[in-house]
């Protein structure tokens, strides 16, 4: 396949991602958005190792393993981000009763 | 012979170093002692230095460091003692020992730290005015010259409680800037022009030939407003008279003894440059002789003792500028030492006055002193006479010598000086007769407690006078007898390539008959002025307001408020115009617009943080759009 | 039209009409379940391009645990459906905008970027497989693997600090 599909797809996914940020105001469906955009990012990190290893003339060669051990760690980081990211949310329905990015506004004062 | 020199400017700098930063701690006997051993220490190896020249007839070179270094120029700090420093180095360490000595007992009033600061101040001038004079080149002279500028500024203004006496050492101060920009501008062209500033390249007979005229006359023209500033010419003189807000013996030290000679010494230092101007020449020699003229006149009228002697003094160092003028260099630097006998002698004398009369300073409240201050009295009219040019006192040695040769240079000169000299013994007798003698007109108070000074006062004083007396026998003019002349055989290394190229040397001395005549004349004129003022001022001395020409004399020509209109209200007017318009409304204008514009521009900014996270997602959308733009599709 | 792109497309459509869904649907417990039904098309994509360790780890991390981190989440709040009481239209409108032409602007900026006819290689290499992968990652990218170990550490006292009651 060429690279220029995965690439196209990837920033759908991402546009699409971003769609969400903007427009919604639910704070879980925001971060579900950003998930997506970072998964974008992995399959365009994958797809690029790939090329990386086609173009090296595939065999035994190891290029292009640095993008998959990339997207390794993105998941890494994901994960610590959702952890911290969905207690913060909790504690905010605790205290507004909502969770709506709106109520948020406090970066105001 | 090397250490030695090191060691002269090292005892006066080690001096103010204890002095000034010991001053709390030291009592004032000690900082007393400490600062007049400290220059006898330098004046006993000014002795060693001068003997062994005087003997070797070599001049002695030390360096000690690479000071200035770029390119091709190098600017070594080094040190020269050749015969006119030598003898320039016996002057400031000698009279300065005697006045450091008066001075411990003159200064007895103040208190220990000012005290101390008093001779850290005294002995950082002497180390100045010693790195002036030994200097290998223009540079270390300069670094003395600025040196001395700022210990004088320190002095007159040593009693800074009082706000005249500040504005005076700033006078002085913004003054002796004035020049030494001058000078400093000299140093440049001579650097860009030879390559060198020291004195053995730059006075080499190759570098010297090879200088056009024109530029010859630039760098001394330069040099020369740099003197007029450090020794009080016109049309920077008048400095000088407001510097006696100093302590006395500072007057006596350094505005009347050293540093207004510093000029002096660097005219003659360069002497075969000016040489080869015969323009600037004419310059100093008018110059000199219109501030001796000028200075004489409004000494007639002054009745502040220190005001007389300070005009005296730009008098005289007029005198010495004409010497120079006129080729006399050995002349001028004759009259630079007997002046700085007998006018140290004069100031120490006025100082011991000033103390008795309790810091009366006004000669129409004096009168009658000659009984109570006898020693005073006998000193003071020593100096009186030899300032006069009566024979054989030394003033008369050397005054004839600059006259003499003024008068082969030209005539005029010789008259104007002549009646200069004559108006100079009539306003130093005026001096002598209306504060000596006749009778005491001060209050009661100060008629009982009018005493003699102790002796380390007056031993300073007897000590000048006598060198005052005799001093003048160092150069005894060839008329008066065949090969006497001591100084111009010291000199003669320093001088003899000037002489070698004005082919004047023959011409310097008139014919011995003219000469007698000339010298006949002078004294006559003195002694007709001296008998007239005695018997003038000692029966009836002038203590009304002076009126009509006295009044113009008594207020200086109106020199002070000339330059007031000419100089300083313009350039006050200017300010306070730059002040007005263009600072206010221009300046802060601008700066003020920037913070305004700044402040409003982010109190409408201030609007798009509305708090609303989306609403800050969709602007970083729109920059990162912006930036996708810009990147990609204009820089194609 | 092989295996490999029939497999493509039907894996890119599931991806992009699920991803819709998740910021489209009303209700948040939908949006999860369309989540991870994307990150099912992902996984499907990483393992034709042979990338058989991250799609495990896509699913098993992702799909599986922090989708299912959301579910709870979600379930305990008690989410109503939006209640759309003052929804701004207009910043959504904007929202909806500004994310097409992102989406124009990137693809216009590398349509003609040199990578255009590189070609991607799809089942064969084994620099996906977890051996490879292990190696590289405890030799060469071992600090930035310890440094992750701590940043879950504390990604893990904060979640428990912020979520604390009082």
């Amino acid at each position: 396949m060429p690279v220029n599909y995965y690439i196209f797809v990837s920033i759908a996914l991402f546009c699409i991602g971003v769609v969400g940020v903007l427009t919604r105001r639910n704070a879980i469906i925001v971060f579900m958005s950003i998930e997506l955009m970072l998964n974008s990012v992995n399959l365009l990190l994958v797809a690029f190792s790939k090329m990386h290893y086609a173009i090296s003339g595939g065999g035994e060669s190891l290029k292009g393993i640095d993008g998959q051990l990339f997207v390794f760690f993105i998941m890494v980081v994901a994960a610590a981000e959702v952890s911290v990211g969905l207690a913060i949310i909790v504690m905010m329905y605790r205290n507004t009763h909502s969770a709506d990015i709106n109520f948020l506004n406090r970066l105001k004062h | 012979m090397n250490q030695l020199v090191f060691l002269i400017p090292l005892f006066p700098l080690l001096g103010f170093l204890i002095c000034g930063l010991l001053r709390n701690q030291l009592p004032k006997s000690v900082t007393g002692v400490l600062a007049s051993v400290a220059v006898l220490a330098s004046f006993v190896a000014s002795l060693v230095i001068f003997l062994a020249i005087k003997s070797s007839g070599k001049p002695v070179t030390a360096e000690l460091f690479d000071f200035i270094s770029f390119g091709q120029v190098h600017i070594p700090f080094a040190f020269l003692v050749d015969q006119l420093t030598s003898l320039f180095l016996l002057i400031i360490t000698g009279v300065g020992f005697l006045i450091h000595v008066y001075s411990a007992s003159y200064m007895q009033e103040e208190e220990g730290p000012h005290f101390a600061r008093y001779f850290a101040y005294l002995n950082l001038f002497v180390f100045s005015m010693l790195l002036l004079v030994l200097g290998a080149n223009f540079v270390i002279l300069f670094i003395g010259w600025e040196g001395v500028g700022l210990c004088s500024y320190l002095l007159i203004g040593f009693w800074f409680k009082n706000n005249d006496y500040n504005n005076a050492a700033t006078k002085a101060f913004v003054m002796n800037r004035i020049g030494d920009l001058g000078f400093l501008l000299a140093i440049f062209y001579l650097l860009a022009t030879t390559g060198s500033v020291n004195y053995a390249d730059v006075f080499a007979p190759a570098t010297v030939q090879r200088l056009q005229p024109a530029t010859i006359t630039i760098i001394t023209l330069l040099l020369f407003v740099g003197a007029t500033g450090k020794s009080a010419q016109i049309p920077l003189y008048t400095w000088l008279p407001d510097a006696m807000a100093g302590p006395t013996p500072v007057s006596a030290l350094i505005h009347a003894a050293t540093m207004v000679t510093a000029g002096i010494y660097m005219i003659a230092r360069s002497n075969i440059l000016f040489t080869m101007a015969p323009v600037t020449q004419a310059v100093v020699a008018i110059t000199g002789l219109a501030t001796a003229v000028l200075a004489a006149t409004v000494a007639l009228k002054q009745n502040d003792i220190k005001k007389v002697l300070a005009y005296s003094t730009v008098s005289q160092l007029g005198y010495m500028f004409l010497g120079l003028g006129v080729g006399a260099y050995t002349g001028a630097v004759f009259h630079v030492i007997t002046h700085a006998f007998f006018k140290a002698l004069l100031f120490l004398g006025a100082g011991s006055v000033i103390h008795a009369m309790h810091h009366e300073q006004d000669i129409r409240k004096m009168g009658g002193l000659r009984k109570a201050l006898p020693v005073t009295h006998i000193t003071f009219l020593v100096g009186c006479i030899a300032i006069a040019g009566i024979p054989p006192f030394s003033g008369f040695f050397s005054k004839d010598e600059i006259l003499a040769a003024a008068f082969a240079s030209n005539k005029v000169y010789w008259v104007i000086g002549a009646a200069t000299a004559a108006i100079t013994a009539f306003y130093m007798f005026r001096l002598y007769a209306t504060t000596f003698l006749g009778k005491f007109r001060g209050s009661n108070d100060q008629e009982h407690h009018l005493h003699e000074s102790p002796p380390a006062m007056t031993v300073p004083l007897v000590i000048l006078a006598v060198l005052a007396a005799v001093g003048g026998f160092i150069g005894i003019p060839e008329a008066f007898a065949s090969n006497s002349h001591w100084l111009e055989k010291f000199l003669e290394p320093v001088f003899a390539g000037s002489y070698a190229i004005a082919a004047k040397h023959d011409t310097v001395h008139p014919a011995a008959s003219t000469e007698f005549v000339l010298v006949g004349v002078s004294v006559l004129l003195a002694v007709a002025a001296i008998a007239f003022a005695v018997t003038r001022f000692s029966r009836r001395p002038d203590l009304g307001e002076p009126e009509g020409a006295a009044k113009f004399l008594a207020n200086k020509w109106y020199a002070d408020e000339f330059y007031d209109g000419l100089v300083v209200k313009p350039v006050q007017g200017t300010g306070s115009f730059l002040d007005r318009v263009v600072e206010k409304s221009g300046i802060d204008w601008l700066v003020n617009g920037v913070g305004r514009s700044v402040q409003y521009s982010s109190r409408q900014l201030r609007l798009i943080q509305s708090g609303q996270v989306g609403s800050y997602v969709l602007l970083m959308i729109g920059g990162i759009l912006v930036l996708f733009v810009i990147q990609f599709f204009l820089k194609k | 039209m092989g295996i490999t792109q029939i497999l493509f497309w039907f894996l890119t459509a599931v991806a992009l009409g699920s991803a819709l869904m998740v910021v489209l649907s009303k209700n948040p417990v939908y949006s999860v379940l369309f989540l991870i039904v994307a990150f099912f098309a992902i996984s499907g994509h990483y393992i034709l391009l042979n990338a058989q360790f991250l799609a495990i780890v896509n699913i098993i991390v992702y799909a599986g645990a922090i989708m299912v981190l959301f579910l709870f989440v979600i379930m305990l709040m008690n989410l109503s459906p939006e209640s759309n009481i003052h929804k701004n239209k207009l910043i959504r409108f904007a929202g909806f905008i500004a994310g097409l032409c992102l989406f124009l602007v990137m693809v216009a900026a590398l349509k003609d970027a040199s990578t255009q006819k590189q070609l991607v290689e799809t089942s064969g290499g084994n620099i996906g497989l977890i051996r490879y992968l292990g190696m590289t990652l405890f030799r060469q990218y071992v600090i930035p693997f310890e440094l992750s170990s701590v940043l879950f550490l504390s990604a893990m006292v904060g979640a428990v600090v912020i979520g604390k009651k009082e």
